[in-house]
């Protein structure tokens, strides 16, 4: 139990980070310091933080455009993250990247992506390496429901069966692709019936209670890490703002959004974290702490240095 | 302390929006997160929520009014707070301007001033930080100009020319002017940057009293010669052409020569023209007419055409006198030369070319004769064989009166000679009866007198 | 004439049109309920119905190829990529089907559809959202390629390409969709293949499309006050491309300056820049030199994406390095 109260306040507060940072990066973008896209991941942490808790170092993640959690969850310094959405050198891509493309080949992030679906295979790519080399690593891939329509999707999965990849597939279903509900986009309603067709194990749950989330991703992780077969899972979970900032969010009411706000995995890891007796004060530090550490990246990013022309095309070949 | 609210992004493209509807009135407590107005954007009808709290103390802008990006549009603070100082200096024109994006138009109408001196040259500025792989092709021939909006690719630059040197570079376009012009552009002095010949340097050059003609330099290979041209034959050229091959081709010819003595003839000449109008006077050539008609009449023989396998004497003295025109000859005839003047003949000959030239000459005024002449010592030449002029039978070629050493009485001592070629055609006329008609032309230009009567 | 914007101007070409053909449909990601992720497609839905403005979930390969499908036996399809970078996706069933079927069926089957969608970069979009992806599909036998610049271009480009049997890319702009200007009256249909003299000159042509038109007129107009007088030409269709346009102005001019916003290797204005040295060669008093895009995917920073796409001051620079010559 102990254990677990420990382990819930490290997730309370990788949370709690995911959230601020995208308030203050949401705030920033409306001031023009941020550029291009900025898709928040608001409402849906529950889902990467308690999945990623059931990671090793040594394993693989790869993700959406919506990337920025992972990253912070990762590893990769808030500064660093926000860096990297002002544009500067010091971000994790070195401003070249942007929000929808943070990577950090230290921490095993593998990247977000733009193309919808067009990343699955590319995760299972880094499952087949590991396999491959025999080093027991795991790769994890989210990415929405609106990807199980691509064909990339399909055919990793079917590869995925097919070669006894050790893969973790995390649909993060919000529900909506962009402004399209589940409904208008997909036949079924559940997302883990894709793995039906290959032949390959599922799952399906929703991310509110975070505990819950990572105890039935380490399922599919010990499934991966011991017997090297991959698991669709269906992570159900809801995001509170538009799909990116230039998203009105019309398609949905203001009184859905507050019904979904009240199985907030914030909100619920906090009544959680009081049963153990974790006291108000003990929760204020931690927000407290998180608070400066935002603040500090916010700083952090605005005076950090932009990258030098020269890197135009630096990285065009090894 | 009063803070003022800007208009914010609500979306990438955004560079103002209208005021669609405040969703909070003045005087109102505004949370983080609450809605504070609708913005209509390039995009979408957006959501504006506030990122601050505080007192909605002043609205700015009003529904319906548009707003550039990081416009101020509201004042929040403390209920009764004095915004006055803060108005002021937002209408004493201290309004903040945009963040980072300074709203410039997305399209058009960006209107810097025209750089004086973007520097632009095909040498990378300076060496990049990080390599540029010599693997992108592009990246192989083209390196970015530091501080320049994306590539200009620029040819390598060329090797310096020496200032008023001749011989410099030329771009396609002069080159093919410098040969319309008849110009060597490898000998035109550039007074363009780098020594580059100009279209004007051609010009001028080619406008110079001084300017050698287009004798391109032997062992010039730097210029390229322009490909041959097929230039379509006009019908008079075809006429020649067929006239010309058929007669090379179907008549036997041979040549007799003879040099003459014209010493007497010049004299005659210089003595007809004396006092006579520049445009009247008699040439060479009109006494060489009358001498080879007269000549005709001396040796009837002569005066013969093979026409359809037979022998045909002419009784009449038709002379046909070869005219340059452009792009090509004519050979108007005079008729009856041996029964016209000198004088006669010189104005006709005169009145026939000019209209050849002008084109006015009528077929049958170039059909009929019995016998050409050919003159060329116009244009320097000394001797050569004309080809016969079918139907007829002979054609004299006369070159130039030539001044040279002669023996008289057994000394030497200037004298002026002309070459005569007499081109037969072999079955009309033999080597004979040629000589003969060659010795009685003689006999009349060597004693012009005769030609006279 | 009226002013209209240039999403609006794409939209009541569609509407016209669907008016007038029954089998002319739209399809594609957030066409309908939402309205169009750019707005284009705004109103559609509630005027036409579900069965013809059509929401497809994120499976460009699939609809695209349905789409062709459907236009083998008859319909006539608008299919809109929410953004071109999104068609990399669908490239072979645009590549392998769309352009091939007439061809490879001995002309029994023609595909008379609309690919059409916003194209190149917006701002900031970053590595994989920033393609001028016409470079790839002007190369292709068997399409047509529309670059609209104006928003009379776009209407009128609209309509041709839906009555066109063939399948017509129409390349548009996230930075021209706000465009206003002026869209005359009546039933006007653009001719495939007609570039167009924008602005005259004397010393240098310009030849340029789509976006960076504007650049360059930008850029002529700067000239204006004293520098060389630019004669700006439009491209406007790049497959088929009217280079002729482009060589008589060159034989006036002597010199060419050819911009565009994608890499310098190869494309449309490489293949442009061809045809001029061939038929032009001896009209010409300068190298024609290409204003391009860096030769490098987007980078996300502001200030190196302004630096990555050819503006007004490349174009002058290039001007300048022409008529040096």
């Amino acid at each position: 139990m102990q254990d677990d109260r420990e382990l819930l306040l490290g997730l309370y507060r990788q949370m709690v980070l995911i959230r601020r940072f995208e308030e203050a990066s949401a705030k920033a973008y409306s001031q023009g310091k941020i550029g291009g896209f900025l898709h928040l991941y608001i409402g849906q942490e529950g889902c990467a933080v308690g999945a990623l808790a059931a990671l090793e170092a040594k394993d693989y993640v790869v993700t959406t455009y919506r990337d920025h959690a992972q990253a912070l969850i990762r590893g990769t310094s808030a500064r660093a993250c926000m860096a990297e959405l002002f544009g500067k050198v010091t971000g994790c891509s070195k401003g070249l990247g942007g929000s929808m493309h943070f990577f950090d080949a230290d921490n095993h992030m593998l990247g977000g992506y733009g193309i919808v679906g067009g990343h699955v295979p590319i995760a299972a790519g880094a499952a087949f390496a590991s396999k491959y080399r025999g080093d027991g690593g795991v790769a994890v891939c989210f990415f929405g429901e609106g990807s199980a329509t691509i064909g990339a999707f399909s055919e990793a999965l079917a590869l995925a069966a097919l070669w006894k990849l050790p893969i973790v597939f995390i649909c993060e279903n919000n529900e909506y692709s962009m402004g399209t509900p589940l409904s208008r986009s997909l036949s079924v309603a559940d997302v883990s019936q894709k793995a039906l067709a290959v032949g390959m194990e599922r799952d399906a749950f929703s991310c509110g209670d975070v505990l819950a989330v990572r105890d039935r991703v380490a399922v599919a992780v010990k499934r991966a890490r011991e017997q090297s077969l991959p698991t669709l899972i269906e992570a159900r979970t809801y995001r509170y703002r538009g799909h990116s900032m230039s998203d009105p969010g019309k398609y949905r009411t203001p009184d859905e959004i507050e019904e979904r706000k009240k199985s907030d995995p914030i909100l619920n890891a906090e009544t959680q974290l009081r049963a153990m007796g974790v006291s108000d004060a003990e929760l204020e530090k931690i927000n407290a702490s998180v608070e400066a550490e935002v603040e500090d990246c916010v700083r952090f990013a605005e005076e950090s240095a932009e990258p030098d022309e020269s890197l135009i095309e630096a990285f065009n070949y090894a | 302390m009063a803070k003022i609210i800007d208009l914010p992004k609500l979306s990438p493209t955004m560079e103002e929006g209208t005021l669609v509807r405040w969703a909070k009135n003045e005087g109102d407590t505004i949370g983080v997160d609450d809605l504070l107005a609708e913005v209509e954007t390039d995009k979408a009808t957006m959501e504006f929520r506030s990122f601050d709290k505080g007192t909605l103390l002043k609205k700015l802008v009003g529904e319906g009014q548009t707003a550039k990006l990081g416009q101020p549009v509201a004042i929040f603070g403390v209920p009764g707070e004095d915004i006055g100082a803060v108005l002021a200096a937002l209408t004493g024109g201290a309004s903040k301007s945009a963040p980072t994006s300074p709203a410039a138009p997305t399209v058009a109408s960006v209107s810097e001033p025209a750089p004086s001196a973007v520097a632009v040259h095909s040498e990378p500025a300076r060496a990049p930080a990080a390599p540029v792989s010599s693997s992108g092709p592009a990246a192989a021939t083209v390196a970015p100009t530091a501080g320049v909006a994306g590539l200009v690719l620029l040819p390598p630059k060329p090797a310096p020319h020496p200032v008023g040197e001749p011989g410099g570079p030329s771009s396609p376009r002069v080159r093919k002017l410098a040969r319309e012009k008849g110009v060597d552009v490898d000998r035109v002095v550039g007074t363009g940057e780098n020594g580059r010949i100009t279209a004007a340097d051609v010009e001028r050059f080619s406008s110079s009293p001084a300017a050698p003609s287009a004798a391109p330099a032997s062992g010039s290979v730097g210029a390229a010669r322009p490909a041959d041209e097929i230039k379509p034959a006009s019908q008079m050229r075809k006429a020649i052409a067929r006239r010309l091959v058929e007669s090379k081709q179907t008549v036997p010819h041979f040549y007799l020569e003879a040099e003459l003595d014209v010493e007497a003839m010049l004299l005659l000449r210089e003595q007809m023209n004396d006092g006579v109008e520049k445009t009247e006077k008699i040439s060479v050539n009109d006494l060489f007419i009358k001498a080879c008609a007269l000549a005709l009449n001396a040796v009837p023989a002569s005066n013969a055409s093979w026409i359809d396998g037979n022998i045909v004497l002419h009784h009449r003295v038709d002379i046909s006198v070869a005219v340059a025109v452009d792009d090509g000859l004519v050979t108007p005839v005079l008729r009856d030369a041996d029964r016209k003047s000198v004088s006669a003949i010189s104005a006709e000959v005169r009145e026939l070319a000019t209209r050849a030239r002008a084109k006015k000459l009528k077929p049958e005024e170039m059909q009929g004769g019995v016998f050409s002449i050919s003159n060329l010592g116009m244009f320097g030449i000394d001797r050569f064989a004309a080809v016969i002029n079918p139907p007829e039978g002979m054609i004299l070629a006369v070159g130039q009166a030539r001044d040279v050493p002669v023996v008289k009485a057994g000394a030497l001592a200037p004298g002026k000679r002309c070459s005569v070629t007499l081109s037969c055609d072999h079955r009309v006329v033999d080597g004979a009866l040629g000589a003969q008609f060659l010795q009685a032309l003689r006999g009349l230009v060597e004693r012009p007198v005769k030609i006279l009567r | 004439m009226r002013e209209l914007r240039y999403r609006e101007a794409l939209r009541e070409a569609m509407a016209e049109e669907m008016e007038r053909d029954e089998r002319v449909f739209i399809m594609g990601e957030e066409v309908g309920h939402y309205q169009g992720a750019y707005k284009v497609t705004e109103g559609l839905l509630a005027r036409f119905g579900e069965r013809r403005v059509i929401d497809t979930p994120i499976a460009e390969e699939g609809f695209a190829g349905i789409a062709i499908g459907a236009a083998m036996v008859g319909l006539r399809p608008i299919v809109e990529f929410m953004t071109w970078n999104f068609s990399a996706v669908a490239f072979d069933q645009i590549l392998s089907n769309a352009a091939k079927l007439r061809q490879m069926s001995g002309g029994q089957f023609k595909v008379p559809i609309v690919f059409r969608g916003p194209n190149g970069a917006a701002k900031q979009t970053a590595s994989q959202h920033s393609h001028a992806m016409e470079t790839f599909y002007a190369q292709i036998p068997g399409v047509k390629v529309f670059m609209p610049a104006t928003v009379a271009d776009a209407k009128a480009m609209m309509k041709a390409a839906i009555r066109d049997d063939n399948p017509v890319l129409i390349f548009e702009d996230e930075r021209l969709y706000g465009l206003k200007g002026e869209v005359p009256d009546g039933d006007v249909v653009a001719e495939f293949g007609v570039s167009q003299v924008r602005r005259e000159g004397e010393d240098v042509t310009i030849a340029t499309w789509g976006k960076m038109l504007w650049q360059c007129l930008d850029a002529a107009e700067q000239l204006a006050k004293g520098g060389p007088s630019c004669e700006v030409i439009d491209l406007r269709s790049l497959r088929p491309m009217d280079h002729e346009t482009v060589v008589r102005s060159v034989r006036k001019t002597g010199r060419l300056v050819v911009v565009h916003e994608t890499w310098p290797y190869g494309g449309p204005g490489a293949e442009l820049v061809d045809r001029v040295q061939r038929e032009a060669f001896d009209a010409l008093d300068a190298p024609v030199l290409r204003c391009t895009g860096r030769d490098a995917s987007m980078a996300y920073n502001k200030k190196l994406e302004d630096l990555t796409i050819p503006d007004a001051k490349t174009v002058l620079a290039a001007v300048r390095a022409v008529m040096s010559y």
